[in-house]
């Protein structure tokens, strides 16, 4: 019954969107107050229809009903819990219900905690997010129905592909969704502003939690999707530039670039017009990732089916989407009033550098994941863009970058003093320095790319502190005082700190690991000794083990340090029956300092296997990086200034008050 | 500065960095664009040594030798087949009759020196490129 249940919800939550869509926009038009008050009772109700239906997916899910075909294809009766339930999302259908999910819910966030909002921007906000529904609505029920029946019903389900089956990769979705989906709320907001014609510092405001929210979820996304990488494929590798990688890491790109120009919107009504333009690009990178990461464009393990239907289904939204967003800009986006002047050298030209890197920077990637595609559809050849195209764009385009965030904050706005910011980055050019001259004695005659990894580090680590202590006053004044400022410092500035440190403890993860990782690869028999850097690895030898729905192959190693015993590593091979598959799961011993990484292979038939060693120094930094930049993200939202009546409008048009003050 | 000379000021910052860009596009373009070939391409185009490239098909029954951490084998695409060396651990997928798309280079004696090879995520997974080239050979059975 509940597969019915399901259904029957989500016809009606499509027929609510349709209805949020249309009349909240017409009202609004109109001034016509009762139709725009429909829109917020409208998208609490779409999003508690289509939290009805997940439920009920769910629920076929955890008894395990083999009558719906999805549960069938992706569920077995001998998996644990978690994968029960990870399974709903685990699979094409699932994972469009869930998407569905989190953009309703934002809209319904939108409805209730948009008090704030004036009503005419708010019932817009809306009718476009149900606008969206209605596109994914659509697509779920006319091409991915989740609660297909099957009949006779099996006695047991396919089961979920075992890679698939691990704690980090059932919370990768959720979390990659709400990033991707939380963009929509930014475009909602973008294109309701076209509409209206309107935008000024307080649109900004209400945007930038949004902005925020989505971003630290993407940024949790990546980073777990990332680490899942690297402890599955047992690789020892944690960024592949796949495609389906680079599918969320481009919105990232987008939306860390937003983020920092709505800043200048808000803070110097500013940028407004480009602010706009990489909302709407965020999303529509947002959608291209889902339709190339689902429609079977690209395979991988993401690639739940490859049913061409669906594929045009998503091109053709996504090309009204983001076709009919740019018409919607080359049209409105003219008639938008220039903001404050400043001079090349401020904040705000600071802030533009950053958005003019990252957005070249995600112009690259994209180039370089469609560029096969293209390729293949007008040629018909088959060329892969490997990982050193990548490399060999974007580092060089991130370096200027990482290079300018410590001296960006230090600008003032409107004209900035770049002499003296640089004067205050003294200590930090002197630490670099040594860093780079210890680094070279370490190194010899190491990558280049390797001390300038260490330059970056010390920079910008350095440089973030300094502009901390700086807006403390730290040893200008008494330290009592000091800490009064500290208190009262609003929790943005604490955020973007957070966040900076962040990007510097990643670039110290990235290098230090690329740099002197050691990797040994040999046969080992038990009882044998590998030297592994300064480690000494022990092979004890390998049992089977039978798991909860998997047999498991299970290699022991000691590994001691100068004689001294350091820690023993169990990795395995499992051999699932159901799909029968076999995943490799690397046994990883994380400590600050870094990572001693074991994989075991299959027997070769002789009493050895065939084993992957690493010690990979501070690898662990590159996601202690990205948690940093996560929670920087999140403490800035939050800042009070994001809540409090803050966001009122203006009663003046603001760019005319501030126009005259830049020159 | 007038309004006019700062926005030019951005146009002309923006456009070099542009520039930029595409000149690193360009480079890394001419590099590491990796082309896929099929035995039968491979055996009928003469690919010259020392050129990075993919090739795929299905593994040769019987044609996978092991010699400690190192695993000869032959792709083929049923109408020719390319012999394949490798050294290190395979990935766990990677079976006979298993359709694996293999990057390297030819060496001086026609044999393939693979730097990776993939075969993925689970049993039913066949290599686009694979598929494609099977068709071509004209015994793809799939339901594509």
């Amino acid at each position: 019954m509940s597969a019915e249940i399901g259904q029957f919800a989500l016809v009606l939550a499509l027929c609510v969107a349709v209805v949020q869509a249309t009349l909240p926009q017409i009202g609004a038009a109109r001034g016509n107050v009762a139709w725009m008050a429909l829109a917020k009772p409208a998208a609490v109700m779409q999003f508690a229809l289509v939290a009805i239906s997940f439920a009920a997916l769910t629920e076929a899910y955890l008894v395990s009903d083999f009558s719906v075909l999805n549960v069938a294809q992706n569920s077995h009766s001998a998996k644990p819990l978690l994968y029960k339930i990870s399974g709903v999302w685990g699979n094409h259908e699932g994972s469009l219900l869930l998407w569905i999910l989190i953009l309703t819910l934002f809209g319904a966030a939108v409805a209730l905690f948009g008090d704030n909002l004036p009503p005419g921007l708010s019932a817009r906000v809306l009718a476009v997010q149900a606008l969206i529904g209605i596109g994914f609505l659509l697509f779920v029920l006319l091409t991915s129905n989740p609660f297909a029946r099957l009949d006779p019903a099996p006695l047991d389900g396919n089961g979920l592909n075992p890679l698939l089956q691990d704690p980090g990769l059932a919370i990768h979705p959720p979390f990659l969704y709400l990033g991707y989906v939380g963009l929509s709320v930014t475009f909602s907001f973008a294109v309701a502003a076209l509409i209206e014609g309107r935008i000024d510092p307080a649109w900004a405001r209400w945007v930038r939690p949004w902005t925020l929210a989505a971003w630290a979820f993407l940024t949790a996304g990546i980073a777990l999707g990332s680490y899942w990488a690297y402890y599955e494929l047992g690789w020892g590798g944690w960024w592949f530039w796949d495609p389906v990688e680079n599918a969320s890491f481009m919105p990232w790109l987008a939306a860390t670039a937003l983020l920092h120009s709505a800043i200048v919107v808000e803070k110097r009504d500013a940028l407004k017009s480009w602010t706009i333009l990489l909302a709407i690009v965020a999303f529509s990178l947002s959608l291209l990732g889902t339709f190339l990461v689902r429609s079977g464009v690209l395979n991988s393990v993401h690639a739940f089916a490859t049913d061409p239907t669906r594929g045009v289904f998503i091109l053709g939204f996504l090309l009204l989407v983001i076709g009919g967003s740019l018409t919607l800009y080359a049209v409105r986006a003219p008639a938008l009033k220039p903001g404050g002047l400043f001079a090349p050298i401020s904040r705000e030209g600071g802030l533009i550098l950053n958005n003019l890197l990252l957005s070249t920077a995600c112009a690259t990637v994209l180039l370089g994941t469609l560029y096969p595609l293209f390729l293949d559809a007008l040629t018909g050849q088959k060329v892969s863009v490997g990982p050193p195209y990548f490399n060999g764009t974007f580092i060089p385009l991130m370096v200027p970058l990482v290079a300018a965030v410590a001296i960006g904050p230090m600008l003032a706005w409107k004209r900035g003093d770049l002499a003296g910011a640089l004067g205050r980055l003294k200590a930090a050019a002197v630490l670099t320095a040594i860093a780079v001259g210890l680094a070279w004695w370490l190194l010899a005659d190491g990558p280049i790319l390797a001390l300038l990894g260490v330059a970056l580090v010390v920079w910008l680590g350095v440089g973030a502190l300094v502009e901390f202590a700086g807006r403390l006053k730290l040893g200008r004044i008494s330290a009592a005082d000091s800490w009064r400022r500290a208190v009262n410092l609003p929790r943005a500035v604490y955020g973007m700190t957070l966040a900076h440190l962040g990007v510097a403890a990643m670039v110290l993860g990235i290098t230090v690991s690329e740099t002197w990782q050691t990797e040994v690869q040999q046969i080992v028999r038990p009882g044998d000794r590998v030297a592994v850097s300064d480690y000494e690895f022990t092979f004890e030898g390998a049992e089977n083990l039978p798991g909860p729905n998997y047999m498991s192959l299970v290699g022991t190693f000691t590994v001691t340090r100068g004689g001294e015993p350091v820690t023993v590593l169990q990795p395995e091979t499992r051999s699932y029956p159901n799909p029968p598959m076999q995943t490799t799961e690397a046994a990883i011993r994380t400590t600050l300092g870094g990572d001693l990484y074991a994989v075991i292979g299959e027997p070769d038939g002789n009493g050895g296997y065939a084993v992957r060693l690493y010690d990979k120094p501070l690898v662990g930094w590159i996601w202690l990086g990205s948690l940093m930049m996560m929670l920087g993200g999140f403490v800035s939202l939050t800042d009070r200034r994001h809540r409090v009546g803050a966001p009122a409008r203006a009663r003046v048009p603001a760019d005319g008050a501030l126009a005259g003050a830049g020159d | 500065m007038t309004r006019k000379q700062r926005r030019m000021t951005f146009v002309l910052g923006g456009m070099a960095v542009l520039a930029v860009a595409v000149g690193l596009v360009l480079t890394a373009f001419q590099d590491n664009l990796i082309f896929f070939h099929s035995p039968t391409e491979v055996h009928e185009k003469g690919i010259p040594p020392e050129r990075r490239f993919r090739v795929g098909g299905l593994v040769v029954e019987d044609s996978v030798r092991q010699s400690g951490l190192s695993t000869s084998f032959e792709v083929t695409d049923t109408v020719h087949s390319v012999r394949i060396t490798y050294e290190g651990i395979l990935p766990a997928l990677f079976r006979e009759g298993q359709g694996i798309v293999a990057v390297g280079m030819l060496n001086g004696d026609g044999i393939f020196v693979a730097q990776e090879v993939l075969a993925k995520h689970d049993e039913n997974y066949m290599p686009p490129e694979v598929a494609d080239s099977l068709k071509a050979a004209g015994v793809w059975k799939g339901d594509e």
